[in-house]
């Protein structure tokens, strides 16, 4: 099949569409957050969106309504947990991320009808995203990024040296809430395209793939953008043409440019 | 004299654990201030809520004339941490892009380096010997030369105060010896002040003008000729006045 002819078909220029935005979203986050040691707040999210779609399906309302609000309340609860409760923030990212499971479990338990379109999340499906998703998908990334671009010195500042960047005036309990509020939308929209499992794959991989090649920030965050975009456009591609998952398949990308990248790195 | 921190019966504590005690001074513009004491003594506290970071749990701090609670200017104030050892190997920022952040105090935002905040960065990293560092990693630099990297980013908002703690320990002697030059040179030739924590009472005996000594409640502060009479080595009346404060000799 030739490949101007499946650029044709809706459903994958959609899929790309919507991908790109949420892929370069993703990999912009997510060198902040590999930088800060706070890579698994992604799966934690996830977890905790498993819960909040379910919540969704169980009250009947479209999941992403209810999953974008309730994972930015996890995202800013595990900021809370780890602050005042004197817990570790891995510690704080498990607790959320356990009680978000276990809800979406007791939900899909007591339901007993909504379990397909449930564990459908589980893995997620870009070529099977609705109209109205790829939209909200691209004003949300948009924004996502857009804040990011606004932030964009105070968050560097505040990831190379916290306690530097408040004697400058930054006020980096704001940029700390920022940054996870970012994550939970990041992590929401990112269900369609990889599904909740493969959520933080898409956090890390182009964050720590552009971190063994770049010799400046700046690089780094157009570098993991660009391994994000690519890894999306040609997984999209490769799960049409070879009936595999995309989501599975654009993460395998991304690990395959991630090894790329450590053996340029070595022979350099 | 015009006093630019005036720091008034202050009390720190972490918890339970009394950090500083009514603590009262008053540093005026172009003083050289050494800050000593022993390890746990408050050296560091004091430093940090100078510069915000720590709340006092009594008293207050006065910076130009403003609550330090209330205090916006921080470009007026530069700081050279302790702890540049923990630099985060993985972090692809360079030497350039450090100093810049140095600079982000005094912009609005959307904050933006502008062409003259690096002809500015480029002139100051030629002045302090590291402007062929510039697009290098900050990881791959050895502990003094980010000890450099670190003095750059507390001067390129041209601070009217300088906080710095323990800043020589990654220096070579000659670099060492070029450090407090420049602390001189800035002290003497533009006012600035300085407020130095070291152990390294020599050098607080050679450049300092003003001993602030803390033991988390005030033994001393005033002039160094004060606190040494007859003029004595400075090292020499630790040594007799206070024999748990860790202290070096200068040669």
């Amino acid at each position: 099949m030739e490949l101007i002819q499946i650029l044709q078909y809706s459903f994958i220029q959609k899929a790309f569409i919507a991908g790109s935005f949420v892929a370069i979203a993703c990999a912009t986050l997510g060198i902040f957050l590999v930088l800060r040691k706070m890579s698994l707040i992604g799966d934690g999210l996830s977890h905790v969106s498993f819960g909040a779609i379910a919540l969704g399906l169980f009250f009947g309302l479209y999941p992403f309504y209810i999953a974008v609000p309730l994972v930015a309340l996890a995202s800013i609860l595990i900021l809370k947990i780890s602050e005042k409760a004197r817990v570790y923030g891995d510690a704080a990212i498990g607790i959320v991320s356990a009680i978000g499971i276990a809800g979406g479990v007791i939900l899909a338990s007591l339901s007993r009808g909504f379990n397909v379109d449930l564990f459908s999340y589980l893995f997620g499906n870009i070529l099977a995203i609705s109209t109205s998703e790829a939209v909200l998908s691209v004003i949300l990334s948009f924004i996502v990024i857009s804040v990011v671009a606004f932030f964009y010195w105070d968050l560097f500042s505040a990831t190379f040296d916290e306690e530097y960047a408040k004697t400058t005036g930054i006020k980096t309990n704001f940029i700390n809430i920022l940054l996870t509020v970012l994550t939970a939308i990041t992590v929401v929209l990112s269900v369609r395209v990889v599904g909740i499992m493969l959520v933080s794959a898409l956090l890390i991989l182009p964050a720590v793939t552009a971190l063994q090649v770049s010799k400046n920030f700046r690089t780094a965050l157009v570098l993991g953008g660009l391994f994000a975009l690519i890894s999306v456009l040609l997984g999209i591609i490769f799960s049409y043409i070879l009936d595999l998952p995309a989501g599975a398949t654009i993460v395998m990308l991304n690990a395959i440019f991630f090894a790329l990248a450590f053996l340029y790195k070595k022979v350099t | 004299m015009n006093s630019i921190t005036e720091i008034k019966n202050l009390s720190v504590k972490y918890g339970a654990t009394v950090a500083l005690e009514n603590i009262s001074c008053q540093i005026e513009q172009g003083d050289f201030v050494g800050l000593v004491g022993p390890n746990g003594g408050g050296k560091t506290t004091l430093a940090k809520t100078i510069l915000g970071l720590l709340s006092p749990n009594q008293g207050k701090i006065i910076l130009f004339g403003k609550d330090s609670t209330k205090f916006s200017d921080w470009q007026k104030i530069g700081y050279l941490p302790q702890k540049h050892t923990s630099i985060n190997p993985l972090f692809p920022a360079n030497v350039g892009e450090v100093v810049s952040l140095g600079l982000l105090s005094a912009k609005k935002r959307p904050k933006k380096i502008s062409t003259t905040d690096w002809k500015e960065i480029d002139l100051l990293l030629k002045d302090i010997g590291i402007f062929d560092l510039k697009n290098k990693l900050i990881s791959e630099l050895s502990g003094g030369q980010q000890q450099k990297v670190m003095l750059a980013r507390a001067l390129i908002s041209k601070p009217k105060i300088l906080v710095l703690d323990e800043p020589s320990t990654a220096l070579d002697p000659k670099s060492r010896e070029d450090f407090f030059a420049r602390l001189e040179k800035l002290n003497k030739e533009i006012k600035t002040t300085i407020i130095l924590i070291t152990h390294d009472t020599g050098y607080v005996g050679k450049y300092a003008n003003k001993l602030l000594y803390i033991d988390r409640k005030l033994v001393f502060f005033g002039n160094i000729n004060e606190f040494c009479q007859n003029g004595e080595n400075i090292s020499s009346c630790f040594e007799k006045k206070d024999n748990h404060i860790i202290w070096h000799q200068h040669n």
